[in-house]
């Protein structure tokens, strides 16, 4: 599968929201197909039949009691946003702004 | 004599202010003093937290001359890694996409040593989200070596090791994901204790790879690691994964009796490249133990040279997901002038995100999109099985494994080419998150260069009391006793 395409690099850094500067891109597919070189020893490991491994400790999730409780305040919890209006975060328009 | 204030241990220092030999004022006072004096030099601070480390002092001495209980912190200053979100105080996990962030509130651990009479004297630097060997990685400052300043610290809890080493705190928690607790332990000659999976709750701990990171000490002793580990361990309604299972009294395991136990020696770890003197300071720690009774086994885990290649896939894939909520929208900081909502999205985290953040999110999206999720991610988590039942096989036949921490000693800033390189240095710290174990690092010997060593001890899932009880005799015998780094003033 690898080397990567720079096409791909631009792809991936499109599904991660990611804007890559031209350098950056270059440098990004060459330290990935590295990366990715090196991973490809995994495919020669036996691992029919293996189940996959989510987490390393078996536990069943358990559900919280159905109380109410207070919550963090809107105020709190929007005094690190960048942008706010009363008690909403502020988003560039996504119906009519023409989002990509 | 007493040693002096800074390199007392953080049990001494809660044993001496519970008896009135020390305030908490003037030991508070001692170490503020000694970080503006220092630590211009070795780069752990980010904040000092100057005002609220001395008001909770003085909260500390009123309580004690009123007679009021104690906690097994009291009095004791504790430096945190900027991954543990603070109620008030700027928590950035070494990211400029969180610069300037107040949390609203404090993490489980937080309030735990808060409760503890633990005094926060601020946060420490860090790879940037846990993410770095080195702690090059962060977005803000250099932290050098305290053994020799034209070192790394290692990393990612660079900033927890070069503080507990310069005595700069007396203790300080910090995260491990891959490694980022024991490696600069090893490198600071320090302890470094990551618990087992779910032991300590990572509600208020900024993620990284959700079903590797575990909070833990990094210590001066590892007395203190137990200690610290009493306070902070146990089940937390707030984290679904935080493990129901009792707490014991882990400085009780400190027996320094390991007369027939069954010590795991796994030949994968010895026949890699490994620095000689590293191997020379392993072989004398089992040679220690041995003459204490302890028996060493020869063991394998086959699945060991597939640890590395699988951890860079879960871990970077888990952090991809996690990192989405970076958006300029909630917290951090945005991007001036997008002109959408995708733009506003891709130019916060490309202007907020360093290379090596990028770097893992790129490759965990590549791992996890569609087509490519079964050759990588479905993949590595198999291994991971793999690894898990390595594991389990091995401790059928002994009740702790003995591996380096590291190839080698402190690597120079720099010194590493290329990311791969890096990735290359965790090799023998990833399999333990893999699989969700205990593991420490203890001090085992010094370079001719004056450089620490460190041993890593890997124990059963919630076995953390015979870690505890092994580093103790590890400590006591190979240990660095009061030998103190060189690249800080006594």
């Amino acid at each position: 599968m690898p080397t990567l395409t720079r096409k791909e690099v631009d792809e991936i850094a499109m599904l991660a929201r990611l804007h890559l500067e031209p350098d950056e891109s270059a440098r990004m597919q060459d330290d990935l197909g590295k990366i990715l070189d090196h991973f490809l020893a995994l495919a020669t490991v036996e691992t029919e039949g293996v189940p996959a491994m989510t987490h390393a400790v078996p536990m069943d999730l358990r559900l919280r009691s159905d109380e109410p409780a207070p919550s963090l305040p809107a105020s709190d919890a929007l005094r690190g946003a960048p942008a706010r209006e009363g008690d909403t975060f502020l988003v560039p328009a996504i119906i009519n702004g023409g989002d990509a | 004599m007493s040693p002096p204030t800074q390199w007392l241990s953080a049990t001494e220092t809660a044993a001496k202010v519970a008896s009135g030999e020390l305030t908490a004022s003037r030991i508070v006072d001692h170490y503020l003093a000694r970080i503006a004096n220092i630590d211009r030099e070795i780069g752990a601070y980010l904040v000092v937290s100057s005002d609220e480390a001395r008001r909770a002092a003085q909260e500390i001495d009123q309580a004690r001359a009123a007679n009021q209980p104690l906690g097994p912190l009291a009095g004791v200053p504790i430096a945190l890694k900027d991954m543990l979100v603070t109620k008030g105080t700027v928590t950035t996990a070494g990211s400029k996409i969180l610069e300037g962030w107040i949390p609203p509130y404090d993490g489980t651990v937080v309030e735990k040593l808060r409760a503890a009479g633990a005094i926060i004297l601020g946060k420490v630097n860090c790879d940037e989200f846990g993410m770095g060997s080195s702690t090059e990685r962060s977005a803000y400052k250099k932290t050098k070596n305290p053994w020799d300043t034209s070192r790394v610290p290692g990393g990612s809890s660079g900033g927890s090791a070069a503080a507990v080493a310069a005595g700069l705190c007396a203790a300080s928690l910090g995260t491990d994901t891959g490694g980022s607790l024991r490696q600069p332990a090893a490198f600071c000659g320090c302890v470094g204790f990551k618990p087992t999976y779910g032991r300590v709750s990572r509600w208020g701990v900024v993620a990284f790879a959700s079903s590797l990171d575990q909070v833990g000490p990094l210590t001066r002793t590892v007395r203190d690691a137990a200690l610290m580990l009493e306070v902070i361990a146990g089940v937390d309604p707030r984290d679904s994964t935080s493990l129901d299972a009792p707490v014991p009294k882990y400085t009780d395991a400190l027996t320094g009796d390991v007369k027939g136990l069954r010590v795991g020696v796994p030949h994968e770890y010895f026949e890699g490249t490994i620095d000689d003197e590293v191997r020379a300071a392993i072989e004398k720690t089992k040679q220690a133990l041995v003459e204490r009774g302890a028996i060493l086994v020869e063991i394998s885990l086959p699945n060991t040279a597939h640890a590395l290649a699988a951890y860079y896939i879960v871990a970077p894939a888990e952090a991809s997901s996690n990192l989405a909520r970076y958006d300029g929208i909630r917290f951090g900081k945005a991007a001036a002038g997008a002109k959408n909502l995708y733009d506003l999205y891709a130019r916060s985290r490309g202007q907020g995100f360093g290379p090596e953040v990028k770097r893992r999110i790129m490759l965990g999206t590549y791992a996890l999109r569609s087509g490519y999720y079964a050759a990588y991610y479905k993949k590595a988590q198999q291994i991971r099985t793999l690894i898990k039942r390595d594991f389990d096989n091995a401790f059928q036949h002994v009740d702790v494994i003995l591996t380096p921490t590291t190839p080698t000693a402190a690597f120079r800033f720099n010194s590493k080419a290329s990311p791969l390189e890096m990735y290359l240095g965790d090799v023998f710290t990833l399999s333990c998150n893999l699989a969700g174990i205990p593991g420490m690092s203890v001090p085992c010997g010094i370079t001719i260069d004056g450089l620490p060593i460190g041993v890593q001890l890997l124990g059963k899932p919630l076995d953390e009391a015979t870690l505890l009880r092994t580093g103790g005799v590890i400590e006591a015998v190979v240990g660095l006793g009061a030998r103190r780094p060189g690249g800080v003033p006594a």
